[in-house]
């Protein structure tokens, strides 16, 4: 187990090695010099010059490089080239909002993607079934930004549920309620958005798992109803489902743009928006790798984790 | 009073291709401590008749009767037949690495079914239940294995782990539905012995469903032969080797590796494939395989009628055409050539 974890971390640390290079190669590509945004279109070409030094741009590329992984490696991201602030708390600074409206969202979809995909399982071809397979055909076909749009005037305006607010993200620490009330609209949206994705999946994995002798044997025992679904089916149809599950946050995490851009949340993903416009490389790159790290993680916590759902791939 | 009394046991189901019938008119008796076999091939409706009995066919059509200690188990609702299953009746399946839970303990699942069914009894009471069960069934070091996945089982271990999980709650009967097809030959023969003694031990009555007469040559006290979702012939066990009357018991008789068929002898296979159950064919539903086809079988279906004391065969061949012997064979033979049936002599 201890030789499989470190494989997997080794493993880790490649791929995001490989990312960094990659995004790092792609930006020193691109069409417009980043000390030409910097000084505008008028600056002289001294001035030019000049912060083409001070960034350290004039020197060789694989010097550059080897400065940005040393430094990347202890910990330094860097300075933002529009604020000039640390990359590092820059994105500390916009990481809790993300992390809220993920990890929020994820207790919503999965939640609701295994109760809607248990009982259309297990009920197939009733109403029930027939109406969350449409919603979950709506959200699927459903664009983001349309869905992010949507919700607010439903609950808000037609509704009239005043309660729900949009606006910048307030730390939970600090004000409960206000953060609740800010943050309900944005778990929804972003939920049914993927909640589709887990009713399918679990219908799936339990009509699959149902049709299992282990589950005829179940019932031969004399096992009520409920317990041969929840405590054998489930069980057993749930491993799929959470490896999914896993990947899905890890990677959702620096792709939530649309839903921060339309709710106004301060987070990762408006921060991404933000920093490819004004080609602030520095940011980019840290949030890429920070993206990154997120997914690989999550692979791991996958991996580790399906080992103690499904003893029959444990490795001694 | 028997035991089990099933009368006239139907099941079907609605498919996309039409209506299966999967069993068509089964009835069989099992005294308490007794043992019957039931043969066929697969389709021929052995398992589902047994399990629909048990609840386990959603979705099916049932008619008929099935008395169990004289209350109908057909007609009962779905929670009075779940606490049958398992302390009344309990099951043995085929194949034992899928039908045992892969992500819970073996010990875990039999203490599961020791408290579904005595909620008082304590975890660690139900443990100890599990591990002397375990070791009743000759698994080595039961306190220890008890903790083991079933992937860590052996195939013949698991399958004594399933009979550990029968015997749990010390149930009248117990329905085993071919628990040593899946296994090795070896070990085939290892877990029919268990079975046997352990029959004996806690006066279980225990039907045996197989396709492989061989299994139940030295286990059964009465044999019912099935099919195409109807029982041939139903006799004691004795009488299906020795004296058997229908075609198609004599072809399964002979298909036994050193069998009746004689000893270094070939094996004679059954020709054809088991008919459809969505339409079976007309009359006798053997007659598109059965070597003795006559005029009559192609029209009229036979009865399942006595040809001898406790002794019935579904077949128009004359009553006294009993065995594979010489005799026998040339008053079959020569009814065939007459187109002489029971029906008209």
């Amino acid at each position: 187990m201890f030789r499989f974890i470190i494989r997997r971390l080794l493993f880790g640390i490649l791929v995001l090695w490989l990312v960094t290079t990659t995004v790092f190669c792609l930006l020193h590509i691109s069409p417009t010099p980043v000390e030409k945004m910097i000084a505008g279109p008028r600056a002289s070409a001294a001035t030019v010059a000049l912060i083409r030094h001070n960034l350290g741009l004039d020197r060789p590329f694989l010097v550059q490089y080897w400065s940005f992984l040393k430094d990347t490696f202890t910990g330094d991201l860097g300075y933002s080239y529009v604020t000039q602030a640390k990359v590092s708390s820059i994105i500390a600074d916009r990481l809790p909002a993300t992390l809220w409206l993920v990890l929020g969202a994820a207790v919503l979809w999965f939640v609701g993607g295994i109760t809607t995909g248990v009982l259309s399982a297990t009920k197939a071809r009733s109403l029930l079934d027939r109406t969350s397979t449409g919603f979950v055909l709506l959200g699927l076909s459903i664009p983001p930004f349309l869905m992010a749009l949507l919700l607010p005037f439903l609950f808000i305006h037609e509704i009239g549920i005043t309660w729900f607010q949009t606006g910048q993200y307030v730390s939970p620490f600090e004000d409960p309620t206000l953060f609740l009330q800010r943050m309900i609209l944005p778990w929804l949206a972003l939920a049914f958005l993927i909640v589709a994705t887990y009713t399918r999946l679990t219908r799936g994995s339990m009509m699959d798992v149902l049709g299992e002798d282990y589950i005829r044997t179940a019932r031969a025992k004399g096992l009520s109803e409920r317990r041969v679904i929840y405590r054998h089916g489930l069980r057993a149809a749930l491993t799929p489902i959470v490896t999914q599950f896993g990947v899905d946050i890890g990677a959702l995490i620096g792709s939530t743009i649309v839903t921060e851009k339309v709710f106004g949340l301060q987070g990762i993903g408006q921060l991404v928006y933000n920093s490819i416009v004004k080609g602030d490389t520095p940011v980019i790159l840290g949030v890429t790798l920070l993206t990154a790290l997120f997914v690989v993680v999550a692979n791991l916590i996958v991996d580790i984790g399906y080992s103690f759902l499904d003893p029959r791939v444990r490795v001694d | 009073m028997s035991l089990l009394e099933v009368t006239d046991l139907k099941v079907s189901f609605n498919t996309s291709d039409g209506v299966v019938q999967a069993v068509r008119g089964m009835t069989f008796s099992i005294d308490r401590g007794k043992t019957l076999g039931i043969v066929g091939e697969s389709g021929s409706g052995k398992s589902v008749s047994t399990q629909t009995l048990m609840g386990l066919t959603p979705g099916a059509k049932v008619s008929g009767q099935a008395l169990f200690e004289g209350q109908d188990l057909l007609s009962m609702t779905p929670d009075q037949l779940r606490r049958i299953r398992g302390p009344q009746i309990s099951m043995i399946f085929q194949d034992p690495l899928s039908s045992l839970h892969p992500l819970y303990k073996v010990g875990w699942q039999i203490v599961e079914m020791i408290r579904a069914h005595e909620p008082n009894v304590s975890k660690a009471d139900a443990r100890k239940r599990a591990v002397e069960l375990l070791g009743m069934v000759g698994i080595p070091q039961p306190d220890r294995r008890v903790d083991d996945y079933p992937h860590q089982f052996s195939g013949g271990m698991r399958q004594r782990a399933m009979i550990a999980m029968a015997l749990a709650l010390n149930p009248k009967l117990i329905i085993a539905d071919e628990p040593t097809t899946a296994l090795d030959a070896t070990v085939q023969a290892q877990i029919l012995d268990l079975m046997l003694r352990l029959q004996r031990e806690f006066d279980t009555a225990l039907i045996m469903i197989t396709h492989d007469l061989g299994v139940i040559a030295d286990l059964a006290d009465d044999v019912l032969v099935m099919y195409a979702g109807k029982p041939v012939e139903q006799t004691d066990r004795r009488s299906l080797y020795y004296r058997s009357h229908h075609p198609y018991s004599a072809g399964l008789l002979r298909s036994i590796p050193s069998g009746a068929g004689g000893r270094g002898g070939r094996l004679i296979p059954i020709p054809g494939q088991p008919p459809s159950l969505i339409s079976p064919p007309s009359g006798c539903s053997f007659h598109p395989r059965c070597p003795y086809v006559m005029d009559t079988c192609r029209v009229d279906e036979p009865p399942l009628r006595e040809v001898a004391a406790g002794h019935g065969s579904a077949c128009w061949l004359p009553k006294d055409a009993l065995g594979l012997g010489p005799e026998a064979e040339q008053l079959r033979e020569s009814a065939v050539a007459e187109g002489r049936t029971e029906v008209g002599a």
